[in-house]
């Protein structure tokens, strides 16, 4: 079983005869001395990675990390200087025009940061665009845009024009023209940025809502951490065009990979992200235990009542076999601190 | 003025030599000039660029049926606009009076709605009623297969450029030369390619009108969101359908501002190509102004800003309408105006309205201005030629060509780097080269000051109109309306006034560009962020500083380009003037028309024209590129 998006050793070099940098020591200058030097920018340095299927993969990093470049160099929309992209174990990058076209008008569709609606069209027409593209006739694009519509909440605003609907509707349009093609993967590329945080969230919901309904494989693209721990199943932090780490959300709280994760997962509440096997210990010898055990996956604010209850230690399991034990005193420094915890 | 002007582009490489070069290069030119000094000997009647011309010319007359260029080029091409000419014409007259009437009206009314259409069908029924309705139609007929032409050429390669990067940076020199070249340069190389009449009329137009056309659609193309289009490719959407469905439509608005630029600008020269024997309106107020007879020519004046206002509405108006949301209603309103034209065109109605001229009136005030303002009007004429054109031209025209083409490549190279210099200056070599210097120098005195009395008004009134928002309010339709003017018309006034003379251009110089500068100077302030003006006044500025020290250093973009704007508007203004009185290259290529001796004359005038407005297009665009950010 193949995963469905798989990058290898892929690089992107904007500028004059980019393929000398590639896998040169000139990638590992600064960007302006690399600038300075040859001219060209390095946007996206030899990232790998594999996305598996009804997975929801989220590419996190600042302005300017390169995340917003590699999510077009999976469709070509900019192409890629070197590397390997497989969707579906299909190499992206040996497709000619024809079957690039076919990739983008059938199996992955995108959703933009600014919409990308047709102002001209109507709302009813912009989601069937990518079914009239196909040669879809109008009476079937029209009946499936209107489906489209009703599942992200739009019905009764076919006949309206873009620029007569709020930011949120205007991307719930975005959404619907990408659903309207029916793809196997949907790409965000910061879809949510440009909405007031209220709207985000609401649109968070929506898109954790048709993910459990449409069950496609989703790689959402994001600067916002908190966007990314609710979305993703697993979250790659991007910097300078480099992939710095690749976990669960538990995995980045828990053990950041250097310095620059830690410093980005600083303040999040880490009882709500981290699970009780990152702060057990080991029992003392003969020490006396609860009777009743807590799983090692459990959430560490759900653990707090029985916890603080509890007049002994209580045994953490995975499965069957015990794993460690937990008291109030593991459990404090997790809901007081953000300090690095090194796993027991 | 050059001085204050030409500091801030050397500040960033030489700071101190920025200062000095400029008054060096002064000193230098006064020296030079007084050490040189020439007796302003008359341009000799026999220039060795006059007889090349004439050769050009005979050998074109001698082998117009027998070169494969012409048999198999030229005049095919010749043809084919004739060909159009006639389909055009005789759609229109077709229709008759009752008929084109009533078309024009539900043809604003389904583009622009029915204020439009009130507008066109009084302006249209004006065409009856002053007796002109026959060279109404001669001249709209012109301008339509003019504006159809250049719509088929322009468009395509307009969207070509914006797609194509090579296409759009090669057409990018040829049209900005196209875009300063005045009208009346274009006339006479159409002559000799094409013979005089409705043909050589409509190509003719047809260059002049084109850049519009190609500028604007290539803009349009461009400023398509990149979103847009990204996300119409992301799901899969061939080059052709991005196209016609995604850049097309979304530059739909502005492809229509470009014909509606179009058909003003043909407009404009179709009424001048009236000199190379079109017919039309153009032909009376031609046949008037030689007369001096102002009366006669305001009616055919009237009529042609009749027309360009009725053009002008209905396309602006088509612009603003949004695209594609067609209800039933405008298609069922469009089949109803159809069949009411077909309707209206089979009634029996005539043009035989009753006449309404405002020759004899018009002729009234202008013998009673003459009378009682003569004091006042030839004080000002005296004044103006005794104290600022004859010094000018005196100094011009007595400076050796050679200093003169020194002083402007240094110049140039000051304002613009090496490029500019060596582009003004060969323009300079080649005025000299072309056996005109005389009368190069006498048009450049005019216009040099017109231009400085364009931009010390047309400044004044933008400042004012920027700070007032109730003079700007009622200075706009006047600004309008003295956009869709066509160039012609801006004689009359001129002439009713001062006769027929220099100032007569100078005057008729600073009507036609006076209204882009102020538009641009008003723009240009208006622009200046509201924040820093905010931030400025918090710091306690006082309203003459903030005008000073932040609003018009940072407008400087604009009041740069109002230059450059006015500096060709009013050459071609001047060069016009020739017909009034104005002489020098105007005159020598009036002249070239309608004698077959002076032909030769008469083509190496226009090209000095071209020249000296590539001359002095450079110097300005010079400024206005180097300066720093805008």
């Amino acid at each position: 079983m193949t995963s469905t998006i798989t990058v290898e050793h892929l690089w992107k070099v904007f500028g004059p005869k980019p393929e000398r940098v590639v896998g040169t020591e000139l990638a590992a200058l600064p960007r302006a001395e690399l600038r300075a030097r040859t001219g060209c920018l390095a946007a996206v340095k030899d990232v790998s990675f594999a996305v598996e299927a009804g997975e929801v993969f989220v590419v996190m990093g600042l302005s300017g990390s390169g995340k917003s470049t590699l999510v077009r160099c999976l469709t070509r929309l900019i192409e890629p200087t070197s590397g390997e992209i497989g969707i579906d174990g299909e190499p992206v990058r040996e497709m000619n025009p024809r079957r690039l076209r076919e990739l983008r008008r059938h199996r992955v569709a995108m959703v933009f940061q600014h919409f990308g609606l047709l102002p001209h069209r109507s709302v009813l027409d912009n989601v069937a665009y990518g079914l009239e593209i196909q040669g879809v006739g109008r009476a079937e694009r029209h009946r499936r845009a209107g489906e489209m519509l009703a599942l992200v909440g739009l019905d009764g605003h076919e006949q309206q024009y873009p620029e007569q609907l709020s930011g949120g509707m205007q991307q719930r349009v975005g959404l619907a023209r990408a659903l309207a093609i029916d793809p196997a993967v949907l790409l965000f590329d910061e879809p949510f940025s440009a909405l007031d945080p209220l709207i985000r969230r609401d649109m968070q919901a929506e898109v954790r809502r048709l993910h459990a309904e449409v069950g496609k494989t989703l790689l959402f693209i994001t600067h916002d951490l908190a966007e990314a721990l609710t979305l993703g199943d697993r979250i790659a932090v991007l910097r300078d065009g480099e992939l710095v780490q690749v976990g669960t959300p538990e995995d980045l709280v828990g053990d950041p990979a250097d310095d620059y994760v830690a410093d980005f997962v600083r303040d999040v509440p880490r009882s709500d992200v981290l699970t009780l096997k990152w702060i057990m210990r080991d029992p003392a010898p003969g020490e006396t235990v609860e009777d009743q055990p807590l799983p090692a996956a459990t959430v560490i604010r759900d653990a707090i009542p029985r916890v603080l209850g509890a007049k002994l230690p209580i045994p953490v399991v995975d499965g069957d076999r015990r794993v460690g034990v937990v008291d109030a005193d593991q459990l404090l420094p997790a809901l007081i601190g953000h300090h690095r915890q090194v796993p027991v | 003025m050059t001085a204050t002007m030409t500091r801030p582009v050397l500040r960033a490489g030489a700071p101190r030599w920025g200062r000095v070069l400029p008054v060096l290069l002064v000193v230098a030119a006064v020296v030079g000039y007084l050490v040189f000094r020439t007796d302003a000997a008359a341009d000799s009647e026999d220039a060795a660029a006059f007889r090349f011309f004439t050769q050009v010319r005979d050998w074109v007359d001698a082998n117009r049926d027998t070169s494969p260029v012409f048999l198999y080029g030229v005049n095919y091409v010749r043809l084919g606009v004739r060909l159009l000419v006639d389909a055009v014409r005789s759609g229109l007259s077709g229709l008759g009076f009752a008929g084109l009437v009533a078309a024009v009206t539900a043809l604003a009314a389904v583009l622009a709605g029915w204020r439009t259409a009130l507008v066109a069908l009084g302006g249209f029924l004006a065409f009856g009623f002053l007796g002109l309705w026959t060279e109404s139609v001669d001249t709209l007929v012109l301008t339509v297969s003019a504006v159809l032409l250049a719509v088929l050429i322009g468009v395509p390669i307009g969207v070509l450029a914006a797609r194509v990067g090579w296409v759009g940076a090669a057409l990018r020199p040829v049209l900005d030369v196209m875009q300063i070249m005045p009208t009346f340069a274009y006339l006479a190389p159409m002559t000799l390619l094409f013979l005089i009449g409705e043909p050589a009329a409509v190509i003719a137009t047809l260059i002049y009108a084109v850049p519009a056309t190609i500028r604007i659609t290539e803009l349009g193309i461009r400023e398509v969101p990149v979103t847009t289009v990204e996300a119409a490719t992301a799901l899969g959407s061939t080059g052709r359908q991005l196209l016609t469905k995604v850049r097309l439509p979304l530059a739909r608005p502005t492809i229509v501002l470009a014909v509606n630029q179009t058909i003003m600008m043909a407009l404009s020269m179709v009424v001048i190509t009236a000199l190379i024997n079109a017919p039309g309106l153009g032909q009376n107020i031609v046949q008037a102004l030689e007369r001096v007879n102002v009366g006669a020519a305001f009616d055919a004046g009237l009529a042609i800003v009749v027309m360009a206002v009725v053009l002008d509405r209905i396309t602006a108006g088509a612009a603003r309408r949004r695209a594609g949301r067609w209800g039933r209603g405008r298609w069922a309103a469009a089949a109803a105006a159809l069949v009411a034209v077909v309707v209206v065109a089979l009634l029996p109605i005539g043009e035989d309205l009753p006449r309404v001229s405002f020759a004899a009136p018009v002729n009234d005030l202008t013998g009673w201005i003459e009378l009682h303002w003569y004091d006042a009007t030839e004080w000002l004429k005296n004044a103006v030629s005794a104290g600022l054109l004859d010094p000018l031209e005196t100094v011009l025209t007595t400076t050796p060509w050679w200093l003169f083409v020194l002083v402007v490549a240094a110049f140039g190279a000051l304002v613009g780097g090496w490029r500019t210099a060596g582009i003004a200056g060969l323009a300079a070599a080649g005025i000299a080269g072309l056996g005109l210097w005389q009368h190069a120098m006498q048009t450049l005195a005019t216009v040099l000051v017109t231009i400085v009395l364009t931009m010390a008004i047309g400044v004044l009134l933008g400042i004012w109109s920027a700070r007032h928002d109730w003079f700007a309010a009622g200075l706009r339709p006047v600004l309008d309306a003295a956009q869709t003017m066509p160039s012609f018309v801006y004689l009359l006034p001129a002439v009713a006034l001062f006769g027929a003379s220099r100032f007569t251009a100078v005057v008729a110089g600073f009507v036609y560009a006076f209204p882009p500068v102020v538009r641009l100077v008003d723009r240009g302030l208006r622009d200046v962020p509201a924040t820093v003006v905010e931030a400025a006044t918090a710091a306690g500025s006082t309203s003459w500083q903030l005008l000073w020290k932040v609003q018009l250093p940072m407008a400087r973009g604009g009041l740069l380009l109002a230059a450059n704007q006015g500096i060709v508007m009013v050459l071609a203004m001047v060069v016009l003037g020739g017909l009034v009185g104005a002489g020098a290259l105007g005159y020598d290529v009036v002249a070239g028309f309608s004698q077959r001796e002076d032909f030769g004359k008469g083509l190496a005038a226009g090209f000095a024209i071209v020249l000296l407005g590539i001359l002095l297009d450079r110097l300005t665009q010079g400024f206005h590129h180097a300066k720093g950010p805008r």
